[in-house]
Formats: C-alpha cells, sequence, structure tokens
C-alpha cells in the first residue's frame, strides 16, 4: 500500500494511507483461498460474505464486488479505513495462521474507492414507500445504517442531528487524515438519494421531546447518540488553562476546522510539550492531530504497557513513524500551573502490570516511592467517555443502566416499545462496525414491530 | 434551510444590536435562561446567545448582542431578511420560577440587561416583587430601561460615571437593599467581574446577610450539550461542572470565578488576530472597490 511519507505527512491533514492501486489489489485477492468453511466472516460483526466479494475483485468484477458488500454494509469506504481488522476480520483469515492475512479492509476500501471515482452510487434495492414515519436519533454509524435498512423497507425516514452536520464521530472525532470528510459527506449523500431526510442542528431532549414526535406523526424511533460524555480525570489541576478533553481538542479540529485558523473561525492553542493521557484510537488521533498542529513533542501517557493498548495497530505504527512519544506504564497523579492558571508540569508515578481484571487485561499497580515532574504545557485527556444525559433526562421513563447507558434486549428494543436504541449510547464506546450492527439489528426488530402493531395497518 | 432574522434594532451604536428571527419550534420551547448557539457562516465558530426574548404567538426569538470579536461582528453585519446559517436550541437548564416569600433582586451588568429579562419576566409573572439593578459603564450603553421597568417593581440605575442615576457600581445599591430588608434571591447576570462581587456580597462572608444568588455563566462553548467539556467551570472545592448542561444559571456561591476569568481570556491572542484579518481584508476590498 502506497503511504504518505512521515515527515511530509506532519505537515498536512491529507490521507496517511493511500490504499490499494487496481493491480495491487487484484494481486492481493489473487492470495484468497476462498475457503469452504471462511472464518474471516465470523470475524466481521456484519458478516460480510468476504470470499464473495473477493472473488468479484480477482474477476475485476469491482462493480459487483461493491454491490455484493453494500448488501451488509452501507459504508465500506469507512469501514475499510477504520475498523479494528486485526482484531476482527483479518485476525480470523487462515493465512494469518502462518503469514500475511489478506487485507480485507484495504480490499473493502478499495472497491468503495473504486464505486466513487466512478460515480456509481449503487442504492441496494429498496420496497416501495409505505409512509410510515420513523425518526432516528444521531448521525453516527449507528443512526445511518439504521435509515438506510429502514428506508430500503420503505419507511419514510427523517434523522435529528444535533450538530450542522452529519456523521457523528466520523465528522467530529476520527481526523481527515484518517478518514477524510468528503467520503462520510458522499455516504451521507447516498441515503439521501435513498429518500432518507436529515435535519440538522436539532437536540432531542431540547427542541422536541419523543411525545412531540409521537404528534409529529413519527411510529418508532432509534436512539443512536453516542456516548460523547467525556471523561475527565478527577486529578488537581484538572481547571488549569492548557488541560483539555480529547473531545474539545478533536472538535475544535476536525468538526470547526481549527486546522485552517484564522481562514476558519474557530482557535485552538498547542503547547510545545503535549501529554496525550489514554491509550486508545482517541489518543492516538489527538496525538498525532497536536503533531500536525505544531507541537514540538507529543508524548502518549499510559497506565499500561503497549501489548494493553486499545488503539488500532495501523495507528500506533504511525504515530510512531510520525515521532509520537510514549511513557507506558506512567499515571498522571497531578496537574501543576503556573500563576497565571495555564498548565506548565505534571506529577506522574510509575506502575508495574499485575493480575488480569474484568476486561482481560492487566492491572496496572503503582510503584511506591516511584513519583516525578514532567514538563508539559498542554494536556489532553483522552480516557474515555459516558453516556450524555440530554435525551435520557428529558425521558425519565427510559430505562437505564448503572452507567446511564440505554438498556435494550437483544434486538435493539428498550422498556418504551416504540424506541430502539443501538451504537455507543447502549454499549458504551465501541467501534464504527459494532454500532452499524446495532443499527441494522435494530432496523429489522423496528421492522418487525410496525407490520405486527394492528394499528398499522399499511393502507395505500 | 437557514433561520431568517425579521427584525433588526441597532440599541447602542455600532455596539449593541437586537435580532428577532423566525423559528417557530425553537420559541416554543424556550424558557427563561435558555440560550441558542449560532453560526454564521461555513468557517465560522460556533457561539452562545441568550434567548433575551420569545413570542410563541409570532413564533419568534429575540436575541441581544454586543459586538467584541469576529462572530460577533459578522453577526452584526446581517439585516432583516437574511438568514443565518445555524441556529442551535434552545439549550442550558430552565432557571426556577415560583413564587419567592420575599422580594428578587436582578443585578444585571452590560450587555447582562438582556438575558435577565424573560427570568425577571416569569418572577414577576409568578406574583413576585422585583427589584431591578443595571450597572453600566455610561449612560450610552443603556439599553430596555423600558422593558426593565414593566417587569419590576423598582428599578435603579447605576453608571461608572454618573451620567445617569447613581454614581458608582452595583454592588453598592445591592448592599444597602440587603442590609435594610429581607431578600429570598439574588440573580446576577454580567461581566464575570460584575457577578464575582455580587456573589461575594451575598455569601454572607462579608458580614452582609447570606441570600441564594444565581449567575449566569458566559463562558467559551462549542456544542453546547456537554460534549466536549470546553464551558467546564470548577467550584471553590474543586468539582467540575459543564455551563452549558449543569448552567448556565449556577449557584453564584460555589464558583470559582478567579479560575473561570483565566479561562475566559485563554484564546485573547487568536481571537483578536482572527479579527484584525477579517478587518483587514475588509479593508482591502474596500480600497480595492474604491479602485475600481
Ligand atoms: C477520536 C475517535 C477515534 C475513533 N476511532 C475509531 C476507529 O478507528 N475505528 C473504529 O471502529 N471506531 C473508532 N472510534 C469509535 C467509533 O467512532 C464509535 O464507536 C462510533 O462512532 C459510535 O457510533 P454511534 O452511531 O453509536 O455514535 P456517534 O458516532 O457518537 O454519533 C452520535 C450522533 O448523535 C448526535 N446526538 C447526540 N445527542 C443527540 C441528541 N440529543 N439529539 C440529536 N442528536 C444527538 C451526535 O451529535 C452524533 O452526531 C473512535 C472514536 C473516537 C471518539
Ligand atoms: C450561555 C451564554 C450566553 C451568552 N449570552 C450573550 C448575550 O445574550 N449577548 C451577548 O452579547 N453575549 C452573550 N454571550 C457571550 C458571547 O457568546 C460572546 O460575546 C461571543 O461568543 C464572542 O464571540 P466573538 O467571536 O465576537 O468574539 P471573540 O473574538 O471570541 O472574543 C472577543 C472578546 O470577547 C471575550 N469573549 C469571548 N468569548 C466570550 C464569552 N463566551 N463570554 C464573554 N466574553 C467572551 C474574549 O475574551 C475577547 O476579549 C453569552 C455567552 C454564553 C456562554
Ligand atoms: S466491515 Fe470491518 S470487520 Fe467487516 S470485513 Fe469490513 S473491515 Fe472487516
Ligand atoms: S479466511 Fe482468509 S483466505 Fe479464507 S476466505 Fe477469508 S480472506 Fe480468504
Ligand atoms: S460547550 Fe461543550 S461541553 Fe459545554
Amino acid at each position: 500500500m502506497i503511504e504518505q511519507n512521515p515527515i511530509i505527512r506532519l505537515s498536512n491533514f491529507k490521507e496517511v494511507n493511500c490504499g490499494f492501486s487496481e493491480e495491487q489489489a487484484i494481486i492481493e485477492a489473487n492470495r484468497c483461498l476462498q475457503c469452504a468453511r471462511p472464518l474471516c466472516i465470523e470475524g466481521c460483526p456484519v458478516n460480510i460474505d468476504i470470499p464473495g466479494f473477493i472473488k468479484y475483485i480477482k474477476d475485476k468484477q469491482f462493480k459487483e464486488a461493491i454491490s455484493l458488500i453494500k448488501n451488509y454494509n452501507i459504508l465500506p469506504a469507512i469501514c475499510g479505513r477504520v475498523c479494528p481488522q486485526e482484531v476482527q476480520c483479518e485476525e480470523r483469515c487462515i493465512l494469518g495462521k502462518r503469514g500475511e492475512p489478506i487485507a480485507i479492509g484495504a480490499l473493502e476500501r478499495f472497491v468503495a474507492d473504486w464505486e466513487k471515482k466512478n460515480k456509481l452510487n449503487i442504492c441496494p434495492d429498496c420496497q416501495s414507500p409505505n409512509r410510515i414515519k420513523v425518526a432516528i436519533i444521531g448521525s453516527g454509524p449507528a443512526g445511518l445504517t439504521c435509515a438506510a435498512d429502514l428506508a430500503k423497507y420503505g419507511y419514510d425516514i427523517t434523522i435529528y442531528e444535533a450538530f450542522h452536520t452529519g456523521g457523528g464521530v466520523l465528522i467530529y472525532g476520527i481526523p481527515e487524515f484518517r478518514l477524510p470528510k468528503t467520503i462520510v459527506k458522499e455516504e451521507i449523500e447516498t441515503l439521501q438519494i435513498l429518500g432518507v431526510k436529515i435535519q440538522y442542528n436539532t437536540v432531542i431532549g431540547k427542541l422536541y421531546t419523543f411525545g412531540d414526535l409521537r404528534n409529529l406523526g413519527f411510529k418508532a424511533f432509534f436512539i443512536s447518540v453516542g456516548a460523547g460524555l467525556p471523561i475527565l480525570l478527577n486529578n488537581t489541576g484538572i481547571e488549569l488553562i492548557g488541560v483539555l478533553s480529547a473531545n474539545e481538542f478533536l472538535t475544535r479540529a476536525n468538526l470547526m476546522k481549527a486546522y485552517n485558523f484564522p481562514d476558519y473561525d474557530t482557535p485552538i492553542n498547542i503547547g510545545k510539550y503535549v501529554s496525550v493521557i489514554g491509550g486508545g484510537n482517541v489518543a492516538m488521533d489527538s496525538a498525532r492531530v497536536a503533531l500536525r498542529l505544531g507541537a514540538e513533542k507529543v508524548t502518549i501517557v499510559y497506565r499500561r504497557s503497549e501489548k494493553e493498548m486499545p488503539a488500532r495497530k495501523e495507528e500506533i505504527y504511525h504515530g510512531k513513524e510520525e515521532g509520537v512519544e510514549f511513557l507506558f506504564l506512567t499515571d498522571p497523579l497531578e496537574f501543576l500551573g503556573d500563576e497565571n492558571g495555564k498548565v506548565k508540569e505534571m506529577r506522574v508515578r510509575k506502575m508495574q502490570l499485575g493480575d488480569l481484571d474484568e476486561s482481560g487485561r492487566s492491572k496496572p499497580i503503582p510503584i511506591e516511592g516511584s513519583e516525578y515532574i514532567i514538563k508539559t504545557d498542554m494536556i489532553i485527556v483522552a480516557i474515555g467517555t459516558r453516556a450524555n444525559p440530554i435525551l435520557t433526562n428529558a425521558t425519565p421513563e427510559l430505562n437505564l443502566n448503572k452507567l446511564g447507558y440505554i438498556e435494550t434486549n437483544e434486538r435493539g428494543q428498550t422498556n418504551i416499545k416504540d424506541i430502539f436504541a443501538g451504537g455507543d449510547i447502549v454499549t458504551g464506546s465501541a467501534t464504527v462496525i459494532s454500532a452499524m450492527g446495532a443499527g441494522r439489528i435494530a432496523a429489522n426488530a423496528i421492522n418487525e414491530y410496525l407490520l405486527n402493531s394492528n394499528n398499522l395497518i399499511i393502507k395505500e | 434551510m437557514g433561520y431568517k432574522i425579521i427584525k433588526k434594532k441597532e440599541l447602542v451604536k455600532n455596539l449593541i444590536y437586537e435580532m428577532e428571527i423566525y423559528e417557530k419550534q425553537i420559541s416554543k420551547k424556550s424558557q427563561p435562561g435558555n440560550f441558542l448557539l449560532f453560526r454564521v457562516n461555513e468557517k465560522g465558530e460556533r457561539f452562545p446567545l441568550t434567548i433575551a426574548d420569545y413570542n410563541r404567538e409570532k413564533g419568534t426569538i429575540s436575541i441581544v448582542f454586543q459586538v467584541v470579536g469576529k462572530s460577533t461582528k459578522l453577526l452584526s453585519l446581517l439585516n432583516e431578511g437574511d438568514e443565518i446559517l445555524d441556529v442551535i436550541g434552545p439549550l442550558g437548564n430552565n432557571i426556577q420560577i415560583k413564587k419567592y416569600k420575599y422580594p428578587v433582586i436582578v443585578v444585571a451588568g452590560g450587555i447582562g440587561i438582556a438575558p435577565c429579562y424573560p427570568q425577571a419576566r416569569a418572577l414577576k409573572e409568578a406574583g413576585n416583587e422585583i427589584i431591578i439593578i443595571i450597572g453600566a459603564r455610561t449612560r450610552d450603553l443603556l439599553f430596555w430601561k423600558e422593558k426593565m421597568a414593566l417587569v419590576s417593581d423598582q428599578l435603579i440605575i447605576c453608571t461608572d460615571d454618573g451620567s445617569e442615576g447613581k454614581k458608582g457600581v452595583v454592588t453598592e445599591p445591592l448592599k444597602e437593599i440587603i442590609i435594610e430588608q429581607p431578600i429570598s434571591l439574588v440573580i446576577a447576570i454580567g461581566p464575570l467581574i460584575m457577578m464575582k462581587y455580587v456573589a461575594k456580597t451575598t455569601d454572607g462572608k462579608l458580614g452582609f446577610p447570606k441570600i441564594p444568588t444565581m449567575v449566569s455563566l458566559n463562558t467559551i462553548m462549542i456544542d453546547g450539550t456537554g460534549m466536549c467539556g470546553g464551558c467546564r467551570y470548577s467550584s471553590l472545592d474543586g468539582k467540575i461542572y459543564f455551563a452549558c448542561v449543569d448552567g448556565p444559571d449556577v449557584d453564584g456561591h460555589i464558583v470559582n470565578f478567579d479560575n473561570l476569568i483565566q479561562r475566559s481570556i485563554r484564546f485573547k491572542e487568536k481571537e483578536i488576530i482572527s479579527l484584525e484579518n477579517y478587518e483587514n481584508k475588509c479593508k482591502a476590498i474596500n480600497k480595492w472597490e474604491s479602485n475600481n
């Protein structure tokens, strides 16, 4: 695969991984064994017929390949880029046992990009409209998938989105150099071809309640509002200037395009010595954005070791290439500021790994007397998110679990029978493809629910 | 689909503007204390303004804003009939409207007069006796005097230079009143520094009676829905809150104002660049136009 040179890419926000050429894609497709019992499919949360589409690529039938994928996954250009393939489809590929697994994600991306290049915009077969209105709350991957599936069944779909633009984390979280925003825009345009309406600037729970929406004629709802409440450490010094959540940092940079300041109006301040706390994709993205915005040194501070980092392998590798530094087994204790309230140092302590915890990862244990001070003038906190309570507070009848996430059955239905939910607001922060999987499951459940409810006999 | 400006008024020349915007659903849902987020154009930032008034019959909302930087400048250049690209809301908590035992004092500083209005009106309609204290640097910066008089039983005006009403700061008449009579609630909206001193006056530590005090925190925001934490403020005992969802109207006695004041200027250099850049561009265009 062709990649942008690390030194050049530090001065731009263009995509790092440039993808397969046609020849490369065909060579890679030819390596696939076309297994009789393809394990790769089991690794994909939406069970794409992987050997099926790879066979089409082998035979240069790219249009057939993308049509096949789209029956399973409406956002292939996105998943091909951001799925953690090494723990999903590619982990299971039989070739991975002895050598390199098939680059399934890259092949998926290749045909999706090919479709875009040829402006085909393949819409899967749709049923005729039935004029039954369903509302989707939130336009992240879960909401987009649910909307597309229901639109295909013929429902009249409106997506309500709080922001001025659609895509959820795909837009405000994941940076341009990993997922170009034009791709997300194009995927959303495809939905609009399917007849899906999107109403932006609409915070459900504030501008409309479910009661209001029922009065507007909606018969069922899918909540896919994500887990957008940043967890901030309880450390002393969290209020200092220069300490911010990854959400704020990435939203300024990605959604509001602060990297184009002052052409764009939203400002962002960048330190010289930036510390990013956390070890997931969000931490890696923050670190790499900070480097591109001119930080001299960016250090990831993580409590465990590299092995436990939840970030995608490709991102860690790219981050290292770009010069991100890592302080493993290090726990931040306190942030210290100067007389103007600006952060200048961080007190940390060393950790060692102990027994496995519930998540199956080794538990970090503090090492007595190992505290020391790190010089830093910007701290980005990327230790996870929780459920945002705006919508659930306005809907007190909805059952939540202890952490504030929405409780559903295995088909996505909540305790209120016309309300379904899925994605990060049910599972907590997960992945794009698992959110999409939840959107699909709920779409099928909503379809069944609406067909079964007696008062909803579909009339012409 | 934009949001149409149906009325525009210059309240203070080149500085403070009032706009009425047509948006039925927002006006239906607006409550005293709520705010809106605006984005004027594709490259613009998202910035908050309080809902200064709403008319549910007409389906409109009103804002009053002071031009301080680029975003408010751009908004001020729009005219009746123009559309604002994005208006998001109503956001923020609702203030509690009920009948209190004793009078309520509303302290409004500068541009804070406008956000005070819907709160004063609602509390007055709930049967409360309302005393309003308005403070401004000088008389030319005063607006909505008649409107505020209509929703109060007593209206006190202070100016720094004595050009209208009493000479001095708003905390002076506030002290006089709270020594004299029992007061159930103080509401203060204005510059951070004013709110800080009002809260200090009523926290019981200076020898004046302790009175519950609500302030409206105008921190820098992005999403306004609790998603970024950029708007956060800390309490004196070190807890973190988000002004956009836990506020903007909050208990003034727990707020760490000194930290908030430091935080409020954290983008100052950038904000100046942004405005200068824009003004230079305008100058260049004007020059070009006059040369051609
Ligand atoms: C920085 C970052 C990097 C990531 N990298 C990866 C990666 O590489 N690979 C991967 O698989 N996963 C990654 N993830 C995780 C993945 O993006 C999420 O799991 C996924 O986006 C969740 O999808 P969702 O549809 O549930 O919610 P979201 O994508 O969070 O979308 C929710 C949408 O709902 C809207 N909304 C919220 N409240 C309301 C309301 N009240 N009314 C109306 N609209 C509302 C929000 O504005 C948002 O647009 C990353 C996450 C982050 C933050
Ligand atoms: C909940 C809320 C309600 C508000 N209601 C009103 C209102 O009704 N009318 C009104 O005129 N303003 C109100 N504000 C303030 C308004 O949002 C800012 O004046 C505006 O964002 C400034 O943008 P700008 O680009 O024009 O100026 P900038 O270039 O961003 O800033 C110029 C100057 O203003 C200061 N400033 C920047 N942001 C803020 C801020 N959020 N609050 C105070 N000072 C700031 C800066 O320190 C700088 O000196 C409110 C703020 C909040 C949070
Ligand atoms: S959607 Fe993700 S997991 Fe499934 S095949 Fe594509 S890259 Fe693999
Ligand atoms: S497991 Fe690997 S080799 Fe087998 S079909 Fe799947 S991708 Fe091809
Ligand atoms: S403005 Fe983002 S959390 Fe309040």
